[in-house]
């Protein structure tokens, strides 16, 4: 009994920080994306489902509804670039993650702390920095031709692959992290023992070290794919705003459209996605252990 | 023609020698930026389908070599030969030498068959062939009805057996075991070491066991060889190092030892007389004897008792069948045979 409702007391600071920080703003978004936009922004009464409607259909003059592709066309393109985002932060994150297991422990310190240092500026500062360099006369187009290798600056900032750039820049140490921690707790006589029995590089990877490090990729895997699936700073500011993303429109309906409703609605449909992403990767890294 | 037929009697008669699998020439190893040698003027043949054990304490060296000689570690001068090639150059994977590792290093993701068929689907070998052996080698460690478990499911005797099989499946030339037995509990220990000794008998592999356990390495060995601080103390059969120890580190490493020096027996200067305690017994009062001491303390151990003396500043250890009546402070007479001495130079 005493040991329960010390359980119970040990949990409290748990469940509050959840509650707080977790629970109740989404109760929040959940209620304002069954009510009615007021003009100026925020929400008023009745309870509807507009927000909703408005994702999949335009209400014509006479009332009746006509598919309109252009949501759902957002929601496939911040899908894609979210799934890019986290194979591409997969392929350059491992490599990274695993020179940094093979160093010795006071230079995996050290590279450990490279690897966290842009924590430490923020990311507005960080994504600007980019527009810097990728723009016409930034730093790149700019060495490209002194070194006469182009005539005319390369059209790098404003598109779908700067936005990818930038969020693949953001999100690789998401990455990396959980990938050297499950490195790091992999015994290394395992691989001694595989190259006693014969294994080569490709077969050591292939058959050793993907599956005991599938946890961290996973984990990795959902710490990129959700955020990136809800960016708009990337989106925004190297993307120049042409090709909207759902965390962009999202953005939009609480400052200049002014429909907190619809962009609750939105911010609902994202994290079903994202709770979806887990509950397979979770199954799959389960499978993965058990089977 | 008859000094020709004289020698072939002369070569029909003589028994052929084993032949040496692992030969070991002035092995050294010095650790970058480090002053200390890990390993110094290593020189050891181990024959063919011999149980030879690396013994030392923790530091000396053994693993070390072992590491050597599967491929892991480099020396910095000398050579190895596995089966009369020189295999210093070559990677682990070109060895015909497989490893059963301190604490097992099963793949964790891997069936029990899966772990074991490991070996031999790197080398290629066919489906059925690879099943076959699998199956084969499981029977050997008596583990069939374990192969679809995983490694996390099995006991630690089991997880060890299934890295024993796991070694011996791809048939290597030798098997290394680097402290086998060392996370088992006493019981299973002891099992442990009649089933090594039993399944290196009937697969006839040559086996180099590394170990601290001096008790483990007399149970188990053909020969063995103590180390310490890098270099060789001794190679020999159990009963030759224990009996007759090299000098007063194996003495004492082998055993317990009684280690008395010279001048107290009438010998002379730079001398150690080594007795084991089980040789020594008490003299009766007014016969001759080897050495008086003053009795310190008698521990009634159940099968024999335990004295222990000192004879000025040495002090001395009897193990004595039975009970002993004495009373500590008393000065005892101390008595051994003259084959149970073995003198040894400082």
């Amino acid at each position: 009994m005493l040991k329960l409702r010390s359980t119970l007391l040990l949990l409290l600071p748990a469940v509050g920080v959840i509650g707080v920080f977790m629970a109740i703003p989404m109760l929040i978004t959940l209620v304002f994306s069954f009510m009615t936009a007021n003009t100026y922004g925020g929400v008023t009464m009745p309870l509807c489902v507009d927000a909703y409607v408005q994702m999949l259909f335009d209400q014509n003059f006479d009332g009746t509804l006509s598919f309109v592709p252009d949501y759902v066309i957002i929601m496939v393109r911040s899908v894609y670039l979210a799934l890019a985002t986290t194979v591409l932060t997969l392929l350059l994150g491992f490599p990274i993650a695993w020179y940094i297991f093979c160093q010795s422990p006071a230079r995996r310190m050290l590279l450990l702390t490279l690897v966290t240092i842009p924590f430490w500026i923020n990311t507005l500062i960080r994504t600007y920095c980019w527009i810097l360099l990728l723009r016409d006369q930034g730093l790149v187009n700019d060495v490209l031709e002194y070194l006469r290798v182009i005539d005319h600056p390369l059209p790098l900032l404003y598109n779908q692959s700067a936005i990818l750039l930038g969020l693949v820049y953001t999100f690789l140490p998401f990455m990396v992290l959980p990938i050297y921690a499950t490195l790091e707790r992999l015994d290394t006589r395992i691989i001694e023992a595989a190259y006693d029995l014969y294994v080569t590089r490709w077969r050591l990877f292939r058959r050793v070290i993907w599956p005991l490090s599938r946890p961290g990729v996973g984990a990795g895997a959902v710490l990129v794919f959700a955020p990136a699936l809800g960016a708009f700073l990337q989106p925004d500011m190297l993307g120049g705003g042409k090709q909207l993303l759902i965390g962009s429109l999202i953005e939009m309906q609480f400052t200049a459209s002014r429909d907190w409703p619809f962009g609750s609605a939105l911010a609902i449909v994202v994290t079903l996605a994202v709770v979806i992403a887990l509950i397979l990767q979770g199954r799959r890294s389960n499978s993965g252990v058990k089977a | 023609m008859m000094a020709l037929l004289e020698a072939q009697a002369l070569e029909g008669r003589t028994i052929r020698p084993p032949r040496a699998m692992i030969e070991i020439s002035a092995v050294e190893k010095i650790y970058a930026g480090g002053e200390v040698k890990a390993l110094t003027g290593i020189n050891l043949m181990i024959r063919e389908h011999e149980f030879f054990t690396l013994l030392g304490p923790s530091g000396c060296g053994k693993t070390t070599l072992l590491r050597m000689i599967a491929g892991f570690e480099y020396p910095t001068a000398g050579g190895i030969t596995i089966g009369g090639c020189d295999v210093v150059d070559l990677p682990p994977r070109q060895r015909s030498v497989n490893m059963v590792f301190q604490n097992y290093a099963l793949f964790p993701h891997l069936t029990v068959a899966r772990n074991i068929a490991f070996g031999l689907e790197m080398l290629n070998w066919k489906r059925a062939e690879i099943a076959a052996r699998v199956a084969e080698v499981l029977a050997l460690v008596r583990l069939q009805t374990f192969a679809d478990r995983k490694p996390a499911q099995l006991s630690g005797g089991q997880q060890q057996r299934v890295a024993l099989a796991r070694a011996l499946a791809p048939r290597p030339q030798v098997l290394l075991l680097d402290e086998p037995l060392s996370a088992l509990d006493m019981k299973l220990r002891k099992e442990m070491q009649f089933e090594l000794k039993q399944l290196q008998r009937q697969t006839g592999v040559t086996f180099v066991l590394v170990t601290h356990d001096q008790e483990e390495a007399l149970a188990m060995s053909d020969r063995i060889a103590v180390m310490s601080a890098g270099r060789i103390q001794q190679v020999g059969a159990p009963q030759d190092i224990y009996d007759r120890p090299a000098n007063r580190f194996v003495a004492d490493f082998i055993g317990e030892a009684n280690l008395i020096p010279g001048p107290l027996l009438g010998l002379g200067e730079g001398v150690v007389v080594s007795v084991r305690p089980e040789r020594v017994g008490l003299a009766e009062a007014g016969a001759p004897d080897r050495l008086k001491a003053e009795l310190r303390a008698v521990t009634f151990l159940g099968a024999d008792t335990l004295v222990e003396c000192q004879a000025g500043e040495v002090p001395l250890r009897a193990r004595i069948r039975g009970a002993v009546h004495a009373m500590p402070g008393a000065v005892v007479g101390l008595i051994w045979p003259g084959e149970a001495q073995w003198l040894l130079r400082e």
